[in-house]
C-alpha cells in the first residue's frame, strides 16, 4: 500500500505542519520505506488477542484511580506564572490570530 | 410529496462538580480570564489528567435515571484535532466504550406520550473560549483571545437515537432531559452560562421510506426557542432543496439567530479524520457493582417513580404528572400541597399549581422556590373549595389577595374581611333565584320554549345578584326546580 | 593536565556521602568542581542549560542540612537532569528549537524528589530532540560525545546523561528510557543503567513521548549508585493516573527497591562462593542472530560464563517475536508521540514562526520550523496509523502483537529462568555523522531493547568489555528482570560488579 502524495499532503495537514513541495516528497519516500518495515505486522494471526494499552495488564488488572472532587483555588500570580511563557497576550488572554468561522 | 424530518440531539451538559474533570481546577463561572487554569488545563509540557471521581457519579446517576445500562469497564479517547481552544489539540472523551449506554427518555408533546431511546451518554472534557474581540497581535494582525477557564469542565454528552420527527417533539425532549439533569442535580441548567448545549442532526426523507436521508449537524443551540427554530428552517431548506432538485451536503451547521436561518460552517466529509485511540495516561475506568448500588440508594425518588405514584396513588393524568415532574421543585411543591388536602383531592392541587400559580411566578418571572404562596397556604385555600366555603371562581381572587401579601397571605382572613363566602343556604339561594325569575319573565317564556341558552342568562343574572358568592351547584339544581 | 572533578575521588555514592556527613568535603566544593569540569569537557557538549548560581544555591541549602547533621544518602550528591524532565529555574527544550525558551513553572516529580532528598544538580544534560533518536545526534543543540571517543555517538536518546556520567562530571544522572533510551546509551559510554518497571516511577513532569512506554530511570558508574537514585524516586504518584499504588502486595514507595537488594545481597551472602547458586539466566536465541557482532557477541559470553562461574546456570530460551518488537515499537511510540506533540503549536508556550498569514499557518509553520526531521518523520508515521481505515491493520494490530511479546516474556519467567541476560546493541557506537540517510537503519539496532518496553519490564544494562578498536569503545550486558523485581536485579548486577572491573574503567581525558 504505497503512500502518495495525497496522502502526505492529508496527514502533513491532520498534523499540521508545513511542507515545501521537496520535503514533502522526501517524507513520501522516507514514509514509503517506514512502510514496508511496519507492514510486516500486518502477517501476524492475533485472532482472539486483546490490544495492550497498558503494559503492566499482562500481569494484572489495571484501573483508573480517581480523585476527589475538590477544588484548588487559582488565582493572577499563578496566571503569569503559567502564562509567562506565551508569544502573545493581552488582558490575561492568550493571543491567535483570528479564525473566522 | 410528503416528507418527514428526522431528528437525533446530541446534548452538551456541563457538570456540576467543584473540580473539572481532570484537574482540580475550579468550574466556578465568571472567574477572570486564565485564573481557574492550572498547567493540565494549559498542557503545559510534563502534564498530566487525573480523573474526576466526582464526574464519574454524576454519569452513573444520570444512567440510572433513564434505565441506561452502566458499563463495568469504560475507556477514555482522545479525538485529535487542532483548535486553539482545546490546549491540547485533542480532547480527552470516550469513544468505543462510553460509560452509559442505552436508556430512554419519556415526555410529552402536548398530551401526546412520547419514548425516545438514547445511544449512549459519555464522559468529555470541555475546551476553553475564544473572545473574538479585536485584539491586536504582535505582527498588528487582528486576533481573538483564548480563555482557559472552561477548558477542563467536566461534560456529559448525551446523544439520542434519531426518533425525533419534529421540532415541537425535538423541544419537548430537550426540556424534559434539561429538567432531569436539574433534577438529578448534576448540571445547573444554566442555558445562558453554556451549561446545556445543544446540537441537532436533521434529515428529512419521502413518508414511508426506509433509508435517512443526508443529515446536517446543527451546533451549539442554547435556547429550545433557538433550537425549535433551526430545526424548523434546516427541514425546510432541506426540503426546498431536494424539491428544486439539489442534494443535500453532508456538513456542520450554525444557526443565525438575528436572521433566523442556518449557514454552513464547514463541511463534514472534509472535516478532520480525529484519529481516535484510547488515551495511554488514561487506564480503563472500572465501575463496581457495589458503587452503582451505592448511587442508586442515595438518588432522589426519580421523575420517572413520581410520575408513577402522582398518576396511581394520587389519581393525576398522565399530562399532569409529567408536567409536575419536570422540575424537583414543582413536584416538591405539590406533594406538600397535596399532602394538607383530603384523600382523593391532589387533582386540585394540580390544577392550582399548573394553571394560577404558574401564572403567578411567570408575570413575576420567578421561579417556585421564591412563590409568594406557600404549599400549605395553597392547600388551606384548596380546603375552602372543597368544603364549599368559596367556589372556585372567587377562590382565584382570593389566591390574588394570598400572592399579594393581603392578611398575612392567610385565605380565611381574606375571605372573612371581603365577605367572600359563598352562599350555600338553600333558602338564601332560593329567594334570589325567585326574585330573579320574577324579574325575567321573557326569558322564562323562553326557556320554556327550549332556548338552553335561557338557562345559563338566568344562572347569569343571579349570580350577578348573589355578586358571584352562590354556590353554582346549587344555584343549578335549585332553578332546575324551579322551573320544572 | 585536565580537571577531574573532587567527586570523582569517591567510588560510591554511599562513600562520598559518608565523607560529606563526617565534614570531609562540602556540597559547595563539590559543585564548583564540578561546574569546572563541565566548563573544562564542554566539547563533549553533554550539558545544555549550566546555572552555577542555581547550583551553588542548593548546594549551601545542602552543606546547611548537613551542618545540622541532617544529611542523608543523597545530600550534596552532584547529579544533573536529562532535559526531558521539566524543572524550575533551569530551562527545559527537549533538544528541541520547539522549546529554545521554555522554562516551567513547576517541576517533575523526580526532580522534586531527588531534590527533597538532598542531590545537587549540576543543570540539564543533552538528548536527542523529544527523547526520539539512539545516538544523541538528533539534539537541535548539536550532537553530545561519548567520552570514548569524541567522533562516536553517546547513545540516546539519554546520551549527554551517560555521557556525562561516563566523563566523571557528576556522579549520577537521570535519564528516561521508552524502546532501550537509558540502556543503550549506558552501554555505549561504558557505564550502569536501569530503566524500572513502568508505573513505578512517576511520569509527571517529563515530557511525554510515548506514554505507554517512557520510565525515568537512572545512569551511573555501577549497580549500587543506581539503586541511591532508583529507590526514592520509585513512589507512588498521584499526578499520573499510570503510576501504581503497589507492586505485587508491596508499597510503591522509597524503600521499597532498597528493601528488595539487600535482601537479595543477603541471600547470595548465604552462598558462598557461589553467591549465584540457583540463579537461572535464560539467555534468548533470538538475541544471537546474524545482525550481533562478535565482539559483542563474545563480550556478552564471556560474562555469561563469569555469571556461571558465581554459580547461576544458563538456560536457553526463546522470545519469538523478538523481531516483531520493532515494527510494533515503531507503529505504537509514534503514534502516542504524534498526539502527544499536538500541543506544541506556538499559541500558549514554545516557538512561534517570524511571519505567517492565518492561525493555520502560524501552527503549521511553527511546527515545522520548531521540530527536527526525526521528529516531524515520527509525527507524520504515528498520524499515518491512527487514521481511519489504517488504525487497526496497524495501531490496534501493533498493540495485539504487543501482548504476544509480554506473554513470551511471561513465559519464560514463569517456566524457565529467574533473569534474562543478552547484548543490549548489536554494536558499539557508531561514528557521529555515520548512516544517517536512512532513518530506519537505526531502529533496526534497538532489536534487544524494545520488547523490554513494549512488556513494562525492568531492565538493566552494564560494562562488561570493550571492543577491540584502536581506541577501545565500551560494550554493554542487559540484564532483564519480571515486573517489580528492580531490587534483584540490581543485585545480580551488583554481584558481576563485584567480580569484574569493567565498570571501573574511566575513558582517558579528551
Amino acid at each position: 500500500m504505497a503512500i502518495t502524495d495525497q496522502d502526505v499532503a492529508r496527514i502533513a495537514h491532520l498534523a499540521r505542519i508545513a511542507l515545501s513541495p521537496e520535503d514533502a516528497e522526501r517524507t513520501r519516500r522516507e514514509l514509503n520505506g517506514i512502510l514496508g518495515l511496519i507492514e510486516q505486522l500486518q502477517a501476524v494471526d492475533t485472532q482472539g488477542v486483546e490490544p495492550m494499552a497498558h503494559p503492566l495488564s499482562a500481569h494484572q488488572e489495571i484501573s483508573l484511580r480517581l480523585r476527589e472532587d475538590k477544588a484548588e483555588p487559582g488565582n493572577e500570580t499563578q496566571r503569569s506564572a503559567l502564562m509567562a511563557n506565551a508569544p502573545a497576550t493581552a488582558q490575561g488572554l492568550f493571543l491567535v490570530p483570528t479564525v473566522i468561522e | 410529496m410528503e416528507w418527514e424530518i428526522v431528528i437525533g440531539l446530541e446534548t452538551h451538559t456541563q457538570l456540576a462538580t467543584e473540580s473539572k474533570i481532570f484537574s482540580s481546577s475550579s468550574t466556578r463561572f465568571g472567574a477572570a480570564p486564565n485564573t481557574q487554569a492550572n498547567e493540565i488545563d494549559m498542557a503545559l509540557p510534563g502534564s498530566l489528567p487525573v480523573l474526576n471521581r466526582g464526574a464519574v457519579e454524576c454519569a452513573i446517576r444520570f444512567g440510572l435515571a433513564i434505565g441506561a445500562h452502566i458499563a463495568p469497564r469504560s475507556v477514555f479517547a482522545r479525538k485529535n484535532y487542532f483548535y486553539p481552544d482545546l490546549p491540547k489539540n485533542y480532547q480527552i472523551s470516550q469513544f468505543e466504550l462510553p460509560v452509559v449506554q442505552g436508556g430512554s427518555l419519556r415526555f410529552f408533546v402536548g398530551d401526546q406520550e412520547h419514548t425516545v431511546n438514547l445511544t449512549r451518554a459519555h464522559l468529555e472534557e470541555d475546551a476553553g473560549k475564544s473572545l473574538h474581540e479585536n485584539f491586536t497581535g504582535p505582527h498588528g494582525e487582528s486576533s481573538t483571545g483564548i480563555d482557559l477557564n472552561r477548558a477542563g469542565t467536566p461534560l456529559l454528552e448525551i446523544v439520542s437515537e434519531p426518533e425525533m420527527r419534529s421540532a415541537a417533539e425535538a423541544v419537548a425532549y430537550a426540556r424534559t432531559l434539561h429538567g432531569l439533569v436539574m433534577w438529578l442535580g448534576i448540571c445547573d441548567g444554566n442555558m445562558q452560562e453554556g451549561s446545556f448545549r445543544c446540537d441537532a442532526n436533521v434529515s428529512v426523507r419521502p413518508k414511508g421510506q426506509a433509508e435517512f436521508g443526508t443529515r446536517c449537524e446543527i451546533k451549539n443551540l442554547n435556547s429550545f426557542r433557538f433550537l425549535e427554530r433551526a430545526i424548523q428552517y434546516e427541514a425546510r431548506r432541506q426540503i426546498e432543496l431536494i424539491e428544486d432538485g439539489g442534494t443535500v451536503r453532508q456538513e456542520t451547521r450554525l444557526y443565525d439567530a438575528d436572521r433566523d436561518e442556518t449557514r454552513s460552517m464547514r463541511s463534514k466529509e472534509d472535516s478532520d479524520d480525529y484519529r481516535y485511540f484510547p488515551d495511554p495516561d488514561l487506564p480503563p475506568l472500572a465501575i463496581t457493582a457495589d458503587w452503582v448500588e451505592r448511587v442508586r440508594a442515595e438518588l432522589p425518588e426519580l421523575p420517572g417513580a413520581k410520575r408513577q405514584r402522582f398518576e396511581t396513588e394520587l389519581g393525576l393524568t398522565a399530562y399532569d404528572a409529567a408536567q409536575l415532574t419536570m422540575d424537583r421543585a414543582y413536584a416538591d411543591y405539590f406533594e406538600q400541597a397535596a399532602a394538607q388536602l383530603p384523600q382523593g383531592q391532589a387533582k386540585l392541587a394540580a390544577n392550582w399549581i399548573l394553571g394560577e400559580l404558574s401564572a403567578s411566578l411567570n408575570r413575576d418571572e420567578t421561579g417556585i422556590a421564591q412563590s409568594r404562596v406557600a404549599p400549605a397556604s395553597l392547600a388551606a385555600l384548596i380546603a375552602r373549595i372543597i368544603d364549599g366555603t368559596v367556589s372556585n371562581k372567587i377562590a382565584r381572587d382570593v389566591f390574588a389577595a394570598m400572592w399579594a401579601g393581603e392578611h398575612d397571605g392567610d385565605p380565611d382572613a381574606i375571605i372573612e374581611a371581603r365577605g367572600l363566602k359563598q352562599i350555600s343556604d338553600s333558602g338564601a339561594i332560593g329567594s334570589m333565584i325567585d326574585e330573579v325569575l320574577a324579574a325575567n319573565p321573557a326569558i322564562v317564556e323562553q326557556y320554556r320554549a327550549g332556548k338552553d341558552k335561557a338557562f345559563n342568562s338566568l344562572v347569569g343574572q343571579i349570580m350577578k345578584a348573589a355578586k358571584g358568592k352562590a354556590n353554582p351547584q346549587q344555584v343549578n339544581q335549585l332553578l332546575k326546580e324551579k322551573l320544572g | 593536565m585536565s580537571t577531574m572533578p573532587l567527586h570523582t575521588e569517591f567510588d560510591s555514592i554511599e562513600a562520598l556521602g559518608a565523607a560529606l556527613r563526617q565534614g570531609k568535603v562540602s556540597a559547595l566544593e563539590l559543585a564548583d568542581s564540578a561546574l569546572d569540569a563541565i566548563q573544562a569537557q564542554s566539547g563533549l557538549n553533554a550539558f545544555l542549560h549550566v546555572d552555577a548560581e542555581l547550583t551553588r544555591a542548593q548546594a549551601r541549602a545542602a552543606d546547611d542540612l548537613l551542618g545540622q547533621g541532617r544529611g542523608g544518602s543523597l545530600t550534596g550528591i552532584p547529579i544533573a537532569h536529562k532535559d526531558v524532565f521539566v524543572t524550575r529555574g533551569w530551562r527545559t527544550t527537549a533538544a528541541s528549537k520547539m522549546l529554545a525558551d521554555y522554562t516551567s513553572p513547576f517541576d517533575a516529580t523526580v526532580v522534586s524528589l531527588l531534590e527533597q532528598a538532598g542531590a545537587v544538580s549540576l543543570g540539564k544534560l543533552n538528548c536527542d530532540e523529544f527523547a526520539m533518536g539512539s545516538g544523541n545526534e538528533n539534539s537541535a543543540f548539536g550532537p553530545a560525545r561519548n567520552p570514548w571517543d569524541a567522533d562516536a555517538v553517546p547513545g540516546g536518546s539519554s546520551g549527554g546523561s551517560a555521557a556525562a556520567v561516563a566523563a566523571g562530571l557528576v556522579m549520577a544522572a537521570t535519564g528516561t528510557d521508552t524502546g532501550g533510551s537509558v540502556r543503550q546509551p549506558a552501554a555505549l559510554c561504558g557505564v550502569s543503567g536501569i530503566k524500572p518497571t513502568y508505573g513505578t516511577v512517576s511520569r509527571f513532569g517529563m515530557v511525554a513521548f510515548g506514554s505507554s512506554l517512557d520510565q525515568a530511570g537512572p545512569l551511573a558508574r555501577h549497580a549500587r549508585d543506581l539503586l541511591e537514585l532508583l529507590d526514592p524516586i520509585s513512589a507512588f504518584d498521584q499526578r499520573d493516573a499510570t503510576s501504581l499504588p503497589d507492586c505485587d502486595g508491596a508499597a510503591n514507595q522509597p524503600g521499597r527497591v532498597r528493601a528488595q537488594f539487600d535482601a537479595a545481597v543477603a541471600a547470595q551472602q548465604e552462598g558462598g562462593a557461589k553467591p549465584l547458586q540457583g540463579l537461572r539466566i535464560g539467555v534468548p536465541a533470538e538475541f544471537f542472530n546474524e545482525g550481533l557482532s562478535p565482539e559483542v557477541a563474545q563480550a556478552v559470553e564471556a560474562a555469561l560464563q563469569t555469571y556461571e562461574s558465581l554459580g547461576a546456570r544458563r538456560v536457553e530460551i526463546s522470545l519469538p517475536r523478538t523481531r516483531l518488537s520493532i515494527p510494533a515499537y515503531y507503529v505504537i511510540a509514534p503514534a502516542e508521540a504524534s498526539s502527544n506533540l499536538s500541543r506544541y503549536d506556538g499559541v500558549r508556550y514554545g516557538h512561534r514562526t517570524a511571519s505567517y498569514g492565518d492561525l493555520a499557518d502560524m501552527t503549521s509553520r511553527s511546527r515545522a520550523e520548531g521540530f527536527g526531521p526525526e521528529v516531524l518523520r515520527r509525527i507524520l508515521v504515528g498520524t499515518y496509523v491512527l487514521c481511519h481505515g489504517y488504525y487497526d491493520a496497524y495501531y490496534l494490530q501493533a498493540q495485539r502483537i504487543r501482548r504476544l511479546i509480554a506473554q513470551d516474556f511471561q513465559q519464560a519467567f514463569a517456566d524457565h529462568c529467574d533473569v534474562i541476560m543478552g547484548p543490549v546493541t548489536p554494536s558499539v557506537a557508531k561514528r557521529i555523522g555515520e548512516n544517517r540517510d536512512d532513518p530506519t537503519a537505526d531502529w533496526l539496532a534497538d532489536v534487544y531493547t524494545l520488547g523490554v518496553s513494549l512488556a513494562g519490564l525492568p531492565a538493566m544494562s552494564i560494562p562488561c568489555g570493550f571492543s577491540s578498536s584502536q581506541k577501545p569503545l565500551p560494550i554493554g550486558l542487559q540484564l532483564i528482570g519480571n515486573y517489580f523485581r528492580e531490587g534483584q536485579l540490581l543485585a545480580i548486577a551488583d554481584r558481576f560488579q563485584q567480580a569484574t572491573d569493567w565498570h571501573q574503567r574511566k575513558p582517558e581525558q579528551q
